[in-house]
C-alpha cells in the first residue's frame, strides 16, 4: 500500500499541539494508524514541542513547599509500587500480524465494528452512510459508500472538508485517492470527486457542521427581537 | 555546541541529563531524581497550563497531576527512544486536553490492522537523544516570526485564524511559516545520518 496524500502540517501541528477538535482528529488519527510515515512527522512536531518546552521561560521557579507538596502526593499513589514491575508496553507488544481488517482504530470503535457489520442507510443514487456520533459539535462525522463511477453525492459544502479512503478509490481532477489517501478540501473548492469504475469506494468523511448557516440566522434575528 | 541565545540560558541540564534523570525515576524510584526533574520541568508545565486556563489555582493543580504522572508512567518512558521533553509535553497536553473534557481519538499500535513501520528498529533505536539535541540546535535557528507562530500553536492552543488576526498576518502566512519551520526542522533531523 502507497499513500500519496498526507496530512497538510498546518493539520497535523493542530493535531500534535491538542488544539484539533475531536471530528477532525478521528481523521487524522485513523489516517496515521495506516501511515507510518505521517506518524514519524508526528514525532518530529512532538520533539519540537518538546524543544521549545525546554525554551519557555518559567517566571516562577518551584518552592520548597511546592516539592514537599509533591512529594507527599506522590508517596501515597497506590500506582507507584506496583509500577516497578511493569514492562515498557513498547518491548512487551509482540508486532501485530497482518490482517484482512478494512477499518483501524481509533475510527472502528466509533462505528462499533469493521466494514461487514455495519448497517448502511441508503442516501439514494446508489450511495450509502453511516452518521457517526462525537461529542463535537463543529463537526460532522459521516462513513459513505459511493457506487463504482458515480460522483460523491450532496456534494456541495462550505468550509474545511477532510475525505479518507478506506476502500475502493476516488478520482478528483487529475488525482487518485486510494486507500490510505487523505484529501483536505477548502470551502472554497469546487470539485466533484468521483469513485473509480473498479469497485464501491468507502471512504470517512468529516466537514464543519451544518449548525453554522442556522447560528447566523439567529445572529441576524436577535437585534430585532432584542433577545 | 552554542547558548548563544539568552532565552536558552536557564536550560542547564542537557537532553542526554535529563533522560539518565527519568530513566533512575523509572528503574531505580529514585526520589533525588525525581526532585531534579520536578525542580526543572514543575515551572515548565505550570505555565504551560496557565497559559490556556488563565487560572494561576488550576495551573497549579494540573502541574502537580502532571508530574504525578511522570513519577507513576517513568518506568514507561524507553531510553533508547527518548526525549524526555517530548515525553512531558505529551503528557501535559493529554491531561489539558482532559480537564476541558475535549476528546482527542489516537491510534492503536495493538490494534491488527495498524501498518507498522517498516523501517529497520536499529534505525529508530538511539535516534531519540540525538533527536532531542538537533531539535534544540535548529530551534534557535529558526527565524523568530517562525518561532512565535510555533509557540502560539502549541501552547496557547490558538487555532490558525485566531493567530493570523492576533499577528495581524493572513491566514496563508500562517501556514506557510508552520510549513517552513517543519521543512528546516526536518532537514535537521535528516542530516543525522
Ligand atoms: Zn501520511
Ligand atoms: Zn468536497
Amino acid at each position: 500500500m502507497t499513500i500519496n496524500h498526507h496530512i497538510s502540517d498546518a493539520l497535523l501541528m493542530d493535531y500534535a499541539s491538542g488544539n484539533l477538535s475531536e471530528g477532525w482528529s478521528l481523521a487524522v488519527a485513523t489516517h496515521l494508524a495506516l501511515c507510518p510515515g505521517c506518524r514519524r512527522r508526528l514525532d518530529a512536531m512532538e520533539g519540537a514541542a518538546g524543544a521549545l518546552f525546554d525554551k519557555l521561560i518559567a517566571r516562577e521557579p518551584v518552592t520548597g513547599s511546592d516539592w514537599e507538596k509533591m512529594k507527599a502526593r506522590i508517596a501515597c499513589e497506590p500506582g507507584a509500587v506496583t509500577a516497578v514491575a511493569e514492562k515498557p508496553p513498547v518491548a512487551a507488544a509482540p508486532k501485530p500480524a497482518r490482517s484482512a481488517g478494512v477499518i483501524p482504530e481509533p475510527l472502528r470503535s466509533y462505528l462499533g465494528g469493521d466494514v461487514d457489520t455495519l448497517k448502511w442507510r441508503a442516501l439514494g443514487r446508489g450511495a450509502y452512510q453511516i452518521r457517526i456520533e462525537t461529542g463535537d459539535p463543529e463537526t460532522q462525522v459521516r462513513l459513505l459508500k459511493i457506487p463504482a463511477g458515480r460522483p460523491v453525492p450532496e456534494h456541495t459544502h462550505e468550509g474545511r472538508e477532510l475525505t479518507l479512503v478506506l476502500s475502493g478509490s476516488f478520482r478528483d481532477g487529475n488525482d487518485l485517492f486510494a486507500r490510505g489517501d487523505l484529501e483536505e478540501a477548502d470551502g472554497d473548492l469546487l470539485h466533484t470527486p468521483t469513485a473509480t469504475e473498479d469497485e464501491d469506494c468507502i471512504c470517512l468523511a468529516v466537514t464543519e457542521a451544518p449548525l453554522k448557516f442556522s447560528s447566523w440566522i439567529v445572529r441576524l434575528i436577535q437585534p430585532v427581537l432584542k433577545i | 555546541m552554542k547558548r548563544t541565545d539568552r532565552q536558552f540560558a536557564d536550560q542547564d541540564l542537557s537532553p542526554m541529563e535529563l533522560s539518565n534523570l527519568l530513566t533512575a525515576v523509572g528503574q531505580d524510584r529514585s526520589i533525588e531524581a525525581f526532585e531534579t526533574i520536578f525542580r526543572y520541568y514543575g515551572p515548565r508545565v505550570r505555565s504551560f497550563m496557565a497559559m490556556k486556563t488563565r487560572d494561576a489555582q488550576l495551573a497549579e493543580e494540573l502541574m502537580q497531576e502532571t508530574m504525578t504522572a511522570v513519577w507513576n508512567k517513568a518506568v514507561q518512558f524507553d531510553p533508547a527512544r527518548g526525549n524526555v521533553s517530548a515525553w512531558i509535553f505529551t503528557i501535559a497536553r493529554n491531561l489539558r486536553i482532559d480537564a476541558f473534557r475535549r476528546k482527542r481519538p489516537v491510534f492503536d499500535e495493538n490494534d491488527p490492522v495498524f501498518v507498522a513501520d517498516n523501517a529497520p528498529a536499529a534505525d529508530v533505536e538511539l535516534e531519540g537523544r540525538q533527536d532531542a539535541e538537533l531539535l534544540r540546535e535548529a530551534m534557535e535557528s529558526l527565524p523568530p516570526e517562525q518561532l512565535d507562530v510555533l509557540k502560539r500553536a502549541f501552547f496557547d492552543e490558538a487555532s490558525h485564524s485566531t493567530i493570523a488576526e492576533d499577528m495581524g498576518i493572513p491566514l496563508g502566512t500562517v501556514k506557510s511559516r508552520i510549513r517552513l519551520a517543519f521543512d528546516k526542522l526536518r532537514t535537521a533531523l535528516e542530516g543525522r545520518r
